[in-house]
């Protein structure tokens, strides 16, 4: 049985880490070198130049847009999406016929964001989206809009779309965690006299603690990027007027249509440093408010 | 509750009624359904649009991403999972904590890793950077799996005389089943909605995923104002994503958020 148990092993692990090291591993470690030169790609003409590109992104006006844009994503596509998927959950979890509900919120998270992008754009197309004709069917004429063109409506209307395609998973997830909390502690709650809100506020809520907070660290994630979406579906893309640039479509267009290399891998550097502050301020928060 | 369900399912069904419908009838009346059914639309969109040529790009690159993938990954999970030997938790880590960085971050070397060894815009390179991607949470959920299967079946092998890789190509992997399947669809699902990999990584339009031809088809065919054929596009390209979501949908929610509350 000991025998060839290191040649299994280096046949089982070989190839994988050959891959990992060479498209993954070497890639990211370069990065953070890269960041630190003026590299443009031609092989030979880096130069180390320290801190400059750190100290130049602070004054791009355009990149400052994308921290902006991001930022706002980062405080409004969590809470919304939460607190939708929450509702949700909360709903089915004491009704009948949910299964069904549950597979049509879950099929956006299916697609590829592409698709999600095509198809929204449709939608809000100013005059035959299903957004505005609707809306005009309605009678509500004035409501309608130019809603990836105006720059106050953009921002939103991305957001809004990263929220429809998120719920479903999260009301999933909600569900199980809603599920899993023990009949008694309803009842008695029931007992007490609580309402449908205060049951929430009072068990629901303090139980599914834990998904809210995993809930919160992967939509953050999600809020820190946004490329797909803002590349397939805004004007610009990014626009109108930096109204939608996010930090991964100023990475993409600095690097490989401009190609300033080492400039868009600080960008990256920056990107991965908002995302491990976010990730451990959230996980963070989550500890200090556990019961003593 | 309901109007979620309607907010959810209407862009989508007004998008593959849309697929169905003549130009006109899209512009004149977007809600009402075609008069008659057009579907010279799809074969248009398959043909002239070359959503075909996509759609089998998209085939080849994830078939052999998603075989590549699995092979590795099984094989790496269950040797980590099944041999205790020095360093092998800092094998384990080194897969799975790339799971947590951003692809962003890497992405311009990642760009010249894959020019300077020729692999740019090839079949192989997006192979082997599509596998390199997946294997980590392959590894990460197999992992888990093998650790759970019993000892004594693959002793009893080992016993009767089998190699370290005969029992596991023919005793460990069938009893694994379950769990290849189940990394097996999230596997195929995430590397059929590849996108940012391939826009950078593969710039012949002849070699286009399907992703990257539907985003080039919503630009030029808004230029024609092929509105009918653009929607044909989008719906074949919602179709193997429908067929799989149908076949599995209780797998694949069961186990998206398992992994999720681990």
């Amino acid at each position: 049985m000991r025998h060839g148990r290191w040649r299994f092993l280096l046949a089982a692990l070989g190839p994988a880490l050959a891959l990992h090291v060479v498209f993954v591993l070497s890639p990211y470690a370069q990065a953070f070198y890269l960041s630190l030169t003026d590299w443009t790609g031609v092989a030979g003409a880096a130069h180390y130049v320290g801190v400059d590109n750190f100290v130049r992104l602070g004054g791009d006006g355009l990149f400052l847009d994308a921290v902006r844009n991001n930022a706002v994503m980062l405080l409004v596509v969590p809470a919304a999406t939460i607190a939708v998927g929450l509702f949700l959950a909360n709903m089915l979890s004491t009704r009948k016929g949910s299964t069904a509900y549950q597979i049509v919120y879950f099929f956006p998270q299916m697609l590829s964001l592409v698709i999600i992008a095509v198809l929204w754009g449709f939608v809000y197309n100013p005059n035959t989206g299903l957004l505005n004709s609707g809306l005009r069917a309605l009678g509500l004429s004035s409501v309608a809009r130019s809603w990836l063109a105006e720059p106050s409506l953009a921002l939103p209307a991305v957001m809004a779309v990263i929220v429809w395609s998120s719920v479903g998973f999260y009301v999933v997830l909600f569900r199980a965690a809603i599920d899993g909390i023990p009949r008694e502690l309803f009842e008695a709650a029931r007992l007490d006299g609580a309402g449908e809100w205060a049951t929430f506020r009072g068990v629901t809520l303090p139980l599914v603690r834990e998904s809210v907070q995993v809930a919160f660290v992967y939509l953050g994630i999600v809020a820190l990027d946004g490329f797909v979406l803002v590349q397939v579906m805004t004007v610009g893309p990014g626009g109108p007027d930096g109204a939608t640039e996010v930090v991964g479509l100023s990475l993409y267009r600095t690097a490989f249509t401009y190609g300033k290399f080492g400039y868009a891998t600080a960008m990256g550097v920056a990107l991965f440093f908002a995302a491990l502050t976010f990730a451990v301020l959230a996980l963070r928060w989550g500890r200090d408010r556990e019961p003593a | 509750m309901f109007s979620w369900a309607v907010v959810t399912a209407l862009p989508l069904i007004w998008a593959v009624v849309s697929s169905l419908k003549t130009d006109e009838e899209i512009l004149n009346s977007p809600w009402a359904p075609p008069s008659s059914p057009r579907f010279d639309n799809w074969a248009r969109a398959w043909t002239a649009a070359s959503i075909g040529r996509y759609f089998l790009n998209s085939m080849i690159v994830v078939g052999g991403a998603l075989v590549l993938t699995m092979l590795l990954g099984s094989l790496v999970a269950y040797a980590l999972a099944r041999y205790p030997f020095r360093g092998n938790r800092i094998v384990y880590h080194t897969f799975v904590a790339a799971m947590f960085f951003p692809v962003f971050l890497a992405l311009v070397p990642l760009f010249f890793v894959v020019r300077q060894l020729g692999l740019l815009g090839t079949y192989p390179g997006l192979i082997l950077v599509y596998s390199a991607y997946a294997v980590p949470f392959t590894v990460f959920f197999l992992h888990a799996f093998f650790r759970t299967l019993p000892g004594e079946v693959a002793e009893a092998a080992f016993l009767d005389g089998c190699s370290h890789g005969a029992v596991f190509f023919r005793v460990m992997l069938p009893l694994a089943r379950p769990g290849l399947v189940a990394v097996g669809i999230f596997n195929f699902l995430g590397l059929w909605n590849q996108y940012l990999l391939p826009l950078v990584l593969n710039p012949d339009p002849d070699r286009y995923v399907l992703a990257q031809g539907l985003a080039a088809l919503s630009v030029s065919q808004g230029y024609r104002s092929d509105w009918s054929g653009l929607f044909a596009g989008m719906t074949i390209a919602m179709l193997p994503v429908l067929v799989a979501y149908v076949a599995f949908q209780r797998h694949i929610r069961a186990g998206m958020t398992a992994g999720a509350v681990r």
